[in-house]
């Protein structure tokens, strides 16, 4: 069995205080609690504060472009559907540049782990307003204030029929260590957004401003009931609900392309021989 | 014998059924043939042609000297009319076109009404013209009939049935009408292969073990993805359309660093979006093919026509420096053997490789004696298995001689297979030193190099060396200029077409001529 000291990595080079330690701790006790070896996973990285994670830890791992996790993380999957393949990536880099890439993924369905730090500002780039910033948010940039509605990532998904939606939250682990392990082991592509501040560049959603208004989801809900989880997904502001928020069971990419069912196609050999009878077609 | 037909007409019409079936007929007679399509950007109407040239001689461009019009709309008489050869002949249906012409040199065929009589439905008056052009010619119908019933093989006996003799209906018309027909034929021999530049990829492609085939559509490339999906289950190869180019070079770099050669293919407009993943392959090392099929720019340009703009573009893209080669086939048979090379280059080097192309190339069929299969290679550069799982140790960036470190399969051994966008150590980790830069640049980049240059072919060479003349199917002569640069030669002449068409014989040798008359 794997122990946190397998998942030992580099130095992280996160500001002091930052959210990110919080989730990288988490991310290893979750993965150790699943038994899972750091060779039988890849996390896919963007670029941004939050993908640099896969450095300070130990495993495959892809650390890509800015945006573009889960192309990568889809061509893994589709390479080798028995590697789980985690998607990590900021609010800017998921909901920002890689948009379009999320809702295909999503329409998809490939069962894709994705953990997005959500800080709700630009961080390596020093203070700019991200998608999930609230509208009237004033920064360098912005000297009006973000005039843009801020992107709902719960209901995006909710609306799109995604997999597994989610909220976690940096402030507190114990649950967001529950909430990895249920997106690890939901079947599909899993959407987990972790509200995690941002202690240099952030001054609003402070740990204070989440703790204030951050709730668990009762008990007796039903992720599955698509209609619900609609409105759960709309509360933000006073009350910002953790927890699965929805939840289906909708058939992945993977399981609907028929040439993969019995071995992954990193494990299928070639035979050239059968090009001899291809090329007769063309007399 | 050396002829040329041209079938023009409307899309949707069927001028590609036609020129198709006539084509085939060709080829398996035993003649080379060379045919090119003209398409404009549209699904229905418009102006567009299939020309077919075949000869007992080679034959690899088209002429603009047409021997059999077949004009199935007005605009084809109109404007392709002055055409026609000394003793070319063109034919029509006075009924459906609506119009009578009384020169002699048009010979009115009732393709539809034959279709309906002898065939029982209008749906093969295209049977009908290609049987009557097979009828001018002087050739019988035992090829045709042949082609026809592995057409409709699926669709039954009786519309085998009905099609052949629509066929023979229009053959024994134009044979009965047609008496300024005097086309001499050569003996059959053994049958050619005849493939177009598109499908000549996809086999290539099929050919190297490719299994991972990710593109957005756009033309003239989408013909690899179209084929490839037809191969899909024969082949284990996963064909997935992306929601964008960017998303397409994406998925084949996930699925390449998983394990499986991939590749993606696009245009100009697309490549552009796949920039950015093309200088992620230079980074991270990670082998990929890209099929790049030009067309008129800037911007959309001429969307379904051809020219040679992009050799400077493939060459400089990408930010930042790094190898990668690019291929660009002249004929499809060395398409077939080049895009093989592609994926052994791409492994073996662990760099991004082009097959660029253009539409001409790729719409155009020509015949071959046949492909060598024991030309092609396919060697495993990847580290799998046990051989992966009993290393001493591993690190996927390691500094060696030659640059190229060890691709590792993720999951088949207890290492980890780590690689960055950003610079990173032998690890593959992050860092930012300069003297970790230095050695990473070395090996990625100065040390591969050399090696790749040794694997250049030298060029083919035609005729001697008083007059070099530089064709290029661009404004400004790139290849030229590249040559230039890169070898201080400069040709002493060039010619330029940019009109978005392709050279024809005729036109071409004028010009050449003409710079002859110079010397």
């Amino acid at each position: 069995m794997p122990t946190l000291e397998d998942y030992k990595g580099q130095t992280p080079a996160w500001c002091p205080g930052c959210g990110n330690f919080g989730i990288l701790k988490t991310f290893k006790d979750a993965v150790v609690d699943l038994g899972i070896e750091p060779y039988q996973f890849v996390i896919v990285s963007g670029i941004g504060q939050a993908s640099k994670l896969p450095h300070y830890l130990k495993c495959n791992t892809f650390n890509g472009l800015h945006g573009r996790t889960l192309p990568v993380a889809t061509g893994i999957r589709l390479a080798n559907h028995e590697m789980l393949v985690i998607a990590v990536a900021g609010d800017g880099d998921c909901y920002g540049e890689g948009g379009n890439h999320l809702l295909h993924a999503i329409r998809r369905n490939i069962n894709v782990k994705l953990f997005v730090h959500d800080n709700q500002i630009y961080g390596l780039t020093k203070g700019q307003p991200s998608p999930t910033s609230s509208e009237g948010m004033i920064t360098k940039n912005q000297p009006f204030g973000v005039f843009s509605e801020q992107l709902n990532p719960m209901a995006l998904g909710v609306a799109l029929d995604c997999s597994f939606v989610a909220r976690g939250f940096a402030g507190d682990l114990g649950h967001l260590k529950e909430l990895m392990k249920a997106s690890i082991l939901h079947k599909g592509l899993s959407l987990l957004d972790i509200l995690q501040p941002c202690v240099t560049f952030n001054k609003i959603n402070t740990f204070e401003w989440y703790k204030q208004r951050v709730y668990y989801i009762e008990p007796e809900y039903n992720p599955e009931n698509r209609i619900e989880a609609f409105k759960k997904a709309l509360e933000w502001g006073d009350r910002i609900p953790l927890g699965i928020v929805y939840r289906n069971k909708r058939p992945t990419l993977e399981e609907r392309i028929p040439i993969i069912k019995n071995k992954p196609l990193v494990d299928q050999s070639f035979d050239i021989s059968r090009l001899e009878n291809t090329l007769k077609e063309f007399y | 014998m050396d002829y040329s037909i041209k079938i023009g007409g409307e899309a949707g019409q069927g001028i590609q059924t036609i020129g198709d079936a006539l084509a085939r007929v060709f080829s398996r007679a035993g003649y080379h043939v060379f045919t090119h399509q003209d398409y404009e950007s549209r699904i229905r109407g418009g102006h567009n042609f299939f020309q077919i040239r075949f000869s007992e001689r080679p034959v690899m461009a088209s002429r603009n000297v047409i021997d059999i019009l077949v004009a199935l709309d007005k605009a084809t008489i109109l404007l392709d009319e002055k055409e026609l050869s000394e003793h070319g002949l063109l034919i029509y249906d006075s009924s459906a076109l609506k119009q009578k012409h009384e020169k002699p040199y048009f010979l009115d065929i009732p393709f539809l009404s034959l279709a309906i009589e002898h065939g029982g439905s209008k749906i093969m008056a295209n049977t009908v013209a290609t049987g009557a052009v097979l009828g001018m010619l002087g050739l019988n119908l035992d090829i045709l009939n042949g082609i026809i019933d592995a057409t409709f093989k699926k669709k039954g006996e009786d519309v085998i049935k009905a099609n052949v003799k629509a066929a023979l209906a229009g053959h024994d018309y134009a044979v009965k009408q047609c008496l300024r027909c005097s086309f001499s034929i050569a003996p059959l021999s053994k049958p050619k292969m005849l493939i177009a530049g598109i499908d000549a990829i996809g086999l290539g492609i099929l050919s190297a073990g490719c299994k991972f085939y990710s593109a957005y559509p756009m033309t003239p490339s989408t013909g690899i993805m179209n084929y490839l999906a037809g191969k899909e289950k024969e082949y284990g190869i996963i064909v997935e359309q992306a929601e964008d180019e960017i998303s397409a070079i994406n998925m084949a770099l996930g699925a390449s660093f998983a394990g499986v050669r991939a590749m993606t293919g696009t245009s100009g407009g697309g490549f552009a979006l796949m920039v950015e993943g093309l200088s992620l392959s230079g980074i991270t090392e990670t082998p990929v093919v890209i099929a790049l099929g030009q067309r008129p720019g800037p911007a959309t340009g001429l969307p379904t026509r051809t020219e040679q703009g992009e050799l400077f573009f493939a060459l400089h893209a990408g930010h930042g420096e790094f190898p990668r080669i690019l291929f660009a086939p002249g004929t499809p048979e060395q398409a077939f053997y080049l895009t093989n090379k592609a994926f052994e280059m791409a492994d073996k080097y662990q760099i991004p490789v082009f097959v660029i192309f253009d539409q001409y190339i790729a719409d155009s069929e020509w015949t071959f004696e046949g492909f060598d299969l024991s030309k092609i290679t396919f060697n495993d550069y990847r580290l799998r298995g046990d051989t992966f799982k009993n290393l001493e140790v591993y690190k996927r960036h390691a500094f060696t001689e030659t640059g190229v470190s060890p691709l590792g399969v993720p999951g088949d051994s207890h290492y980890v297979v780590v690689t960055d966008s950003d610079e990173h150590d032998e690890e593959g980790h992050i860092i930012e030193d300069a003297e970790t830069r230095i050695k990473m640049v070395q090996k990625r980049l100065l040390k591969k190099l050399p090696l790749i240059k040794q694997e250049i072919q030298p060029p083919f060479l035609y005729g001697s060396a008083k007059l070099t003349i530089c064709i290029e199917n661009n404004a400004t002569g790139q290849f030229a200029r590249l040559m230039k640069a890169e070898t201080g030669y400069e040709f002493k002449a060039k010619i330029n077409k940019y009109d978005g068409r392709p050279f024809t014989l005729e036109s071409l040798l004028g010009e050449i001529n003409a710079h002859v008359g110079r010397l």
